[in-house]
């Protein structure tokens, strides 16, 4: 049995290899809300399961930055009888690899684990207890932030990180996503232990959370599985909506001295939503801008042509509410001015002209042509579950992705930067030494 | 150790590479899967390596030389690093950027990595689309031409490349430290980037010189996982690989390090806000020959004292005495040149490194005086097995599991065995290797000292050079 469907079908077709179908997803909804999605797949012995809730760091509340990492950190630290020794044994006794995460919008907790029974069974256990009941020992706290400050600590020894916190800071202002998920020194501090239980029970609830599930399992045990793993999730409310984000008035640069040898360069604006209706033309105009490795525009000038980085790259960031549009790239410090200078006139002749029509079809020959390699272990097929799932896209989005990059001309791309990407309102970001 | 398994294009894999694999990801074949193994050499020497993996229609294919850091004379450090990203600069029939160009029309993903023991490139690609992996590397292999202007600005690139990974990071600086400390005379001594001085004279010449010494197909193992079939690959190879024309390699006798008779100590003074402790102990590596458990005992013992948050250094020094932010051991079992045991760690907030080291050779006191329990031993094997399976999930780790082995001159069939291996590991033979190994004159410290950072406050009007 296959786990990806398409290979019957793939053996067929042999002839046309570009023809085949995306894994099957399988969707329902638990009694208390909690939305599941799995694919099945059943030529390893492995299964990949997480649950995810609205509760990224974008719902840390005002001044208490680093809450919805420290929740996620703090779930192994203790349950009901037993602490953080006890729980690790149960999952790493069966050789699964547990872990919770926190970003922008999401806070996931995933586990990867053997699908034989003796495996399964004690570490979906235990994952159920320390997701519903965690006690988040007050000792434990202490102790996670203090190395959490540590942390930020060696974070502002690193100008690309400092680069990127001034970034969402200048671009962001005082939308929650302007804040990093780490917190800051301040806000750490002025947690307070009630503070992790408080999150815990606002955002761990059925209508909150998405549960996905790949590997292993026939379609009844994946039914059961997540109904024993979610299903005691408390009824809830969902997350209230973000606030939206406002473009920023006017240009802004900043420049931040630091010790190093290289200055490092952000530029950018907010960008797009995982849902916007433009998303597949900035995602594929974004591929020749900067997204596509060395062929892109700027890998062209800055590295290929000028030798001024290693590294050079756009991204749209798509999150619930408009996510950064960013250009990156590092240099040594007397290359700096040229450097910002070129960044932002390749970005402005885009934005202006639009690709070529030579470059949209090498796009959509590497965005298409390369699509197997998107869903190609049970790991990748995860991660756009959960994508899939937390944002509400259609089932059908794999089955659609090469149509929608298909129907992608070069007009829409003119057009769509034109309408997203303001030169007079881009935030520049610098970090860097003496030149 | 701390490492990521980010691939960054044409990244540098250090020595922080293999020694996730060997805990993570180097894991064994077990049962039926070692028939979906096949090789072939062909008659110029190319060794072709294909496993069958049919989940997805996709194919790997990987060219690993036997050409690394560990080959590099003084004065020409990191030139087999600048010879990678040399190599996608175009050959007697390609334009430079196309061969980029055309695998990204391909809908493909590809990449080069350079470490202490291989160079090796690769392409990710639809399974139809093999051959054109396999005509583009057979060209490169024998027919790159190296334009003067283009290598100066690649070593540019290269030296950009440095900056960002080693000269700003602190840490890095560091570990670079400590292995020009450990190593007084092998070549592990230096860094695979190379040192900056080395990167400001390297010439054309010395790069065709390299290229020439080494890029053949008897110096080079071509390993293919995917949705394939063995003897299509193999007549693919003979197609293309196989007009590549044999050459003469002599590598030169590398010079093995002297045994180590008194501890060594460094420190590193960089502006960072905490401070940084690695040290290490000499300990040997697989060789090949039968019956060698040390190795594998080795590793066991890595996954005592860091396998996940149940080990010994997460559950008594982060946890218990919380005397630890970090602290991680590591091993690598595979490579040409001697091993090294390696640990490192970031103290806690309010305590120092000296406090942090104590309680560090504490536990590697215990490891020497008593035997570890049952629970761990049992813990270990179990993390070991899964993480094998586990690994299948991606078919190009089974090809980088593949490649590194052959490279470093042992035979990928290692790998069926390497669950058995850990299996059989006593917890007496645990203790044996600490106590063999890990003792005073055996071992190298380096300290990273933090220098005050004066990092400026944005400033709103713009620095200089900030501005149209």
């Amino acid at each position: 049995m296959s786990a990806i469907k398409y290979f019957i079908v793939l053996v067929l077709l042999f002839t046309s290899p570009l023809l085949f179908a995306s894994p099957e997803i399988q969707s329902w909804k638990l009694k208390n809300g909690t939305r599941v999605l799995f694919v099945k797949a059943n030529d390893l012995p492995i299964v990949q399961v997480a649950v995810t809730f609205d509760a990224g760091s974008a719902r840390d509340p005002a001044g208490k930055n680093g809450l919805s990492m420290m929740v996620a950190g703090m779930l192994e630290e203790g349950v009901p009888g037993m602490d953080a020794d006890q729980i690790a044994a149960v999952f790493e006794d069966q050789g699964a690899i547990f872990s919770a995460s926190s970003s922008r919008d999401m806070l996931t907790i995933s586990l990867r684990s053997l699908s034989g029974a003796e495996y399964l069974e004690p570490v979906t256990s235990m994952f159920r207890k320390l997701m519903l009941k965690p006690t988040f020992p007050l000792e434990s706290f202490e102790r996670e932030r203090s190395r959490a400050l540590t942390g930020l600590k060696q974070a502002q020894a690193d100008p690309g990180t400092l680069a990127q916190w001034n970034f969402f800071k200048a671009v962001y202002g005082d939308h929650p996503y302007a804040f990093p998920g780490e917190g800051t020194s301040e806000s750490l501090t002025l947690l307070q232990w009630p503070d992790l239980a408080k999150f815990h029970k606002r955002y761990f609830n059925g209508s909150n959370a998405v549960m996905i599930m790949v590997g292993d399992l026939g379609n009844r045990q994946a039914r059961s599985l997540a109904k024993e793993i979610a299903g005691e999730l408390p009824d809830g409310d969902k997350a209230s909506p973000l606030p939206d984000v406002v473009l920023p008035t006017k240009k802004n640069e900043e420049f931040m001295a630091f010790p190093s040898s290289q200055s490092h360069i952000r530029i950018g604006q907010p960008g797009m939503h995982r849902k916007d209706p433009d998303y597949f033309t900035l995602y594929v105009g974004n591929y020749i801008l900067g997204g596509g490795g060395l062929v892109s525009r700027l890998s062209e000038t800055i590295r290929e042509k000028e030798g001024l980085a290693y590294s050079v790259y756009s991204y749209f960031w798509p999150l619930r509410k408009e996510g950064p549009f960013l250009i990156g790239m590092q240099t040594r410090n007397d290359q700096r001015g040229k450097a910002i200078s070129l960044l932002r006139s390749i970005l402005k002749d885009f934005v202006d002209n639009g690709p070529t029509q030579a470059e949209l079809d090498a796009a959509k020959q590497n965005l298409t042509g390369g699509f197997p390699l998107r869903i190609d272990s049970n790991k990748k097929i995860a991660g756009y579950l959960n994508v899939i799932g937390f944002y509400n896209l259609p089932l059908t989005y794999l089955d659609d992705f090469k149509d929608r990059i298909n129907e992608v001309t070069v007009a829409k791309i003119k057009d769509a930067f034109k309408r997203r990407i303001h030169d007079d309102k881009l935030v520049t970001i610098v970090v860097g030494g003496k030149q | 150790m701390k490492s990521s398994f980010l691939i960054y294009h044409r990244k540098l894999f250090g020595r922080f590479l293999k020694t996730v694999l060997v805990v993570a990801v180097v894991t064994g074949m077990t049962g039926c899967s070692e028939k979906l193994v096949q090789e072939q050499t062909l008659a110029n020497g190319l060794k072709v390596i294909v496993r069958e993996d049919h989940r997805a229609p996709v194919v790997v294919a990987q060219i690993w030389y036997k050409v690394g850091a560990i080959d590099e004379p003084a004065g020409l450090t990191g030139i087999s690093h600048v010879l990678e990203h040399v190599m996608f600069k175009g050959t007697k029939n390609l334009k430079v950027g196309e061969f980029s160009k055309i695998i990204a029309k391909q809908g493909g993903r590809e990449n080069a990595f350079t470490g202490d023991d291989y160079t090796a490139y690769f392409q990710q690609l639809e399974k139809s689309r093999l051959e054109i992996s396999f005509k583009l590397e057979a060209d490169r292999m024998q027919n790159l031409l190296i334009n003067e202007a283009e290598a100066k600005k690649e070593i540019r690139v290269v030296m950009e490349e440095r900056r960002l990974r080693t000269d700003d990071k602190p840490e890095s600086l560091t570990y670079e430290k400590f292995n020009a400390t450990a190593y007084q005379v092998h070549p592990y001594k230096n860094p695979v980037i190379g040192w900056m001085k080395d990167l400001e004279s390297i010439k054309v010449k010395d790069l065709e010189a390299w290229y020439k010494r080494w890029y053949a197909p008897n110096n080079a193992t071509l390993v293919v996982v995917g949705d394939v079939k063995p003897k299509e690959v193999f007549a693919l190879a003979e197609k293309y690989y196989g007009k590549v024309p044999r050459a003469k390699v002599t590598p030169q006798k590398i010079k093995p390090e002297p045994e180590q008779k008194k501890m060594r100590s460094s420190q590193v003074s960089a502006p960072a806000k905490v401070p940084y402790l690695i040290f290490g102990y000499h300990v040997p590596v697989i060789d090949g020959s039968k019956d060698q458990w040390q190795p594998y005992a080795l590793s066991v013992l890595a996954g005592v004292l860091d396998g996940g948050n149940s080990s010994r250094f997460t559950r008594d020094l982060i946890r218990g005495s919380k005397v630890a932010a970090t602290a991680s051991a590591g091993y690598s079992m595979y490579s040409r040149g001697p091993g090294m045991f390696l640990f490192d760690g970031n103290p806690a907030n309010n305590k120092t490194i000296p406090e942090l080291e104590k309680a560090m050779h504490d536990q590697i006191d215990q490891v020497k005086n008593e035997l570890v329990t049952d629970v761990e031993l049992k813990r270990v094997k179990a993390q070991v097995l899964a993480g094998d399976i586990f690994s299948r999930d991606s078919v190009f780790y089974q090809a980088m599991r593949i490649g590194t082995l052959e490279t470093i001159g042992l035979k990928h069939t290692l790998l069926d065995d390497y669950v058995k291996n850990i299996q059989a590991v006593t917890a007496e033979q645990v203790r044996q290797v600490s106590k063999k190994y890990f003792y005073k004159q055996n071992m190298t410290r380096t300290e990273l000292k933090p220098t005050k950072i004066t990092s400026g406050r944005p400033n709103q009007s713009g620095g200089p050079n900030v501005r149209n």
